[in-house]
């Protein structure tokens, strides 16, 4: 089943995807309520494809992407990847399908671990999953540190010896080690400098034009989304709000939120940005814990109506591709 | 490309990495004097007997209580004693007993710090354990633990040996707390520090994480408390011979000489200046010995 995959069937198929984090209070810490960190999150990546997973902090994009990995406990819905559902799969098995799913992660100082080598960081997937000599591993990584355009001679210093950027290629190496299909970019370029940030993400690009990788892309950074994905989803408190093809969705948002999201992105061009007008959103994200009733955006939607307070919309397909959770499109 | 290839295999050799490692001892000067002076004192201790061949039981009552002098150069005691070589042989015991309890309370709290730290479910027993350990009356304690055990272990292995094993296992059991909470504590950051999550989502299982990623950052803080942990053991096997607990009143520890000579502090205070110079050398040794590995063996430090 694995390997004798039919086209059209998505890599990544996430359905109704929930990661509640129990909130604890008093002296006996009883569980007292839930953080829906993720809440009913459907989505499907094709094989080679970008998709972007953009939002503001805290709604639940990081945790949706762990989740994905399974390295956050999944409250309910299924996971399945390459054909096989892994969302209940033992820490044993899923062990064994790591090699298809990597992870790039945000902070690339705090993700390469201190006191090891270069050489031992990229190395260790090797050794975990691959019985390779110890010639045959140097090899490899020295190919790899060549694919991300690391310095051989870098091999065996140690991380805190090298910038963000370098920081963040080795971290790419260890991804890459495994040759996994999919690849899980946590903000791989939020902590780096712009003009760092342009070259990992054509990095990243190369990569994937090289190896057919499948990237699941998560940023706030819309304009770098726009760029490197093929689709876009955006998420708003734990719930996907609008699903769709990147040109569409930047030339057209259709849910308010997105709407108001890429109207906070500066323009290039002065004409047009003096002419552009941002949506400024009234009051703060709900807490996670106690989301408003109905649709989960309505405290804040410019365009609410009556039916937004009391029934939660549904994500659903408008266009061929194209899906929104809203009241304004589903009747 | 090849000779590229060459250069870095030639710089990428196993032995590099203690290369730095002993390039950055070096440049600690304190901790280069302690490997030195205690390198200096095992020597001593271990082959000066064969040098200094008086034997440390032998009495010659005629010269007793007498000064520093060519034939006995740290004086005699109040049986003729030769306080040179009481020093040398105690010396044996004393710095024996200081690494072996160190060991075992270092193993002890670090296994109880990494687990309270890592495994979830065993955070709060362990460390009512640790608290309950804290919370025990030492002396008391050491008290029925000896009386319980001294006959059965003398029988077993021989009045020293079996002592031997009694006080490094009553060192090692009560003095592993402070390490047990200081490993602990460091292992709560450092397991939800990204590299740890990345290692995660590789695969490597639990015990490889904790081997890999956790226990070589928190180096620092195990060494700092082995460190210390040396000193504690010398210094409760001195409490121990003191209170008649340790090793039997013949068998020289610099503890027992210490305690011997208190009675005469007022007539001979040299008496207790010598085993207290060396208890007090050896810990400082130590310590600076400690801190130039806990630096040398920190890639961010080194090479600064």
């Amino acid at each position: 089943m694995a390997d004798h995959q039919p086209e059209n069937e998505p890599l990544v198929e996430v359905r109704d995807l929930k990661v509640y984090f129990p909130v604890l209070a008093g002296v006996l810490r009883r569980k007292v309520g839930e953080v829906k960190a993720v809440d009913k999150v459907s989505l499907d990546i094709m094989q080679g494809e970008t998709l972007g997973l953009v939002g503001e902090s805290g709604c639940g994009k990081t945790t949706a992407g762990r989740a994905i990995l399974r390295l956050n406990d999944i409250t309910d819905g299924t996971v399945k990847i390459k054909g096989k559902y892994i969302h209940k799969s033992s820490l044993k098995e899923i062990r064994k399908i790591r090699p298809t799913m990597q992870m790039i992660f945000q902070d690339p100082q705090e993700s390469l671990n201190p006191r090891m080598t270069v050489s031992a960081i990229i190395s260790e997937p090797l050794t975990e999953h691959q019985n390779l000599s110890k010639k045959e591993r140097e090899e490899r990584v020295f190919d790899l540190m060549d694919s991300v355009g690391l310095n051989r001679d870098f091999a065996t210093r140690y991380p805190h010896e090298f910038s963000g950027g370098q920081r963040q290629r080795i971290g790419i190496a260890r991804a890459l080690a495994l040759n996994p299909e999919l690849i899980v970019c946590d903000e791989p370029i939020a902590a780096l400098d712009v003009s760092i940030q342009a070259q990992v993400v054509n990095l990243l690009e190369d990569l994937q034009e090289e190896r057919n990788l499948t990237y699941l892309f998560i940023s706030h950074d819309l304009g770098m989304v726009r760029h490197i994905a093929t689709r876009v989803a955006v998420m708003y408190l734990g719930q996907i709000v609008e699903i769709g093809k990147s040109e569409s969705l930047y030339s057209s948002p259709l849910h308010p939120y997105t709407e108001a999201l890429l109207s906070a992105v500066p323009e290039a061009d002065p004409e047009i940005e003096r002419t552009r007008k941002a949506i400024v959103l009234s009051g703060d994200v709900p807490s996670p814990a106690n989301p408003p009733e109905g649709c989960n955006f309505c405290n804040r939607c410019p365009k609410a109506f009556d039916i937004c307070h009391k029934v939660e919309p549904t994500l659903t397909e408008i266009e061929p591709g194209r899906f929104v959770s809203c009241h304004l499109y589903n009747g | 490309m090849s000779d590229v290839t060459t250069s870095i295999t030639l710089q990428s050799a196993p032995s590099s990495q203690w290369r730095d490692i002993w390039d950055q001892f070096k440049t600690h000067r304190g901790a280069l004097f302690g490997a030195i002076f205690f390198l200096f004192i095992m020597g001593a201790v271990f082959l000066g007997p064969f040098v200094w061949t008086i034997d440390p039981q032998y009495i010659d009552i005629l010269s007793r209580d007498q000064g520093m002098s060519l034939a006995h150069p740290m004086g005699t005691d109040q049986l003729g004693r030769d306080t040179l070589a009481r020093i040398l042989v105690g010396g044996q015991t004393t710095v024996a007993v200081g690494i072996t309890a160190m060991l075992l309370s270092l193993v002890l709290g670090t296994l109880v710090g990494v687990l309270a730290g890592f495994v979830k479910w065993m955070d709060g027993p362990l460390m009512r354990l640790t608290d309950l350990f804290l919370a025990l009356p030492i002396l008391p304690l050491l008290l029925v633990i000896i009386l319980l055990f001294r006959d059965p272990l003398r029988a077993a292995f021989g009045p020293e040996t079996g002592i031997f094993i009694l006080i490094v296992f009553v060192i090692g059991i009560t003095s592993w707390m402070q390490a047990a909470r200081i490993v602990r504590g460091d292992v709560l950051t450092i397991k939800e520090r990204e590299f740890v999550l990345a290692a995660k989502s590789i695969g490597t299982p639990s015990s490889r994480i904790i081997l890999r990623h956790i226990l070589p950052n928190v180096l620092s803080p195990i060494m700092v408390s082995a460190t210390i942990g040396i000193a504690n053991a010398i210094i409760t096997e001195s409490a121990l011979s003191f209170l008649g607990l340790g090793f039997p009143s013949d068998f020289p520890t610099w503890g027992r000489l210490l305690f011997d000579a208190t009675d005469y502090l007022q007539s001979f205070p040299e008496r207790v200046l010598w085993p207290g110079v060396a208890i007090s050398f050896t810990v400082l040794s130590v310590n600076y010995l400690g801190d130039g590995l806990r630096d040398a063996l920190d890639p961010r430090i080194r090479g600064r």
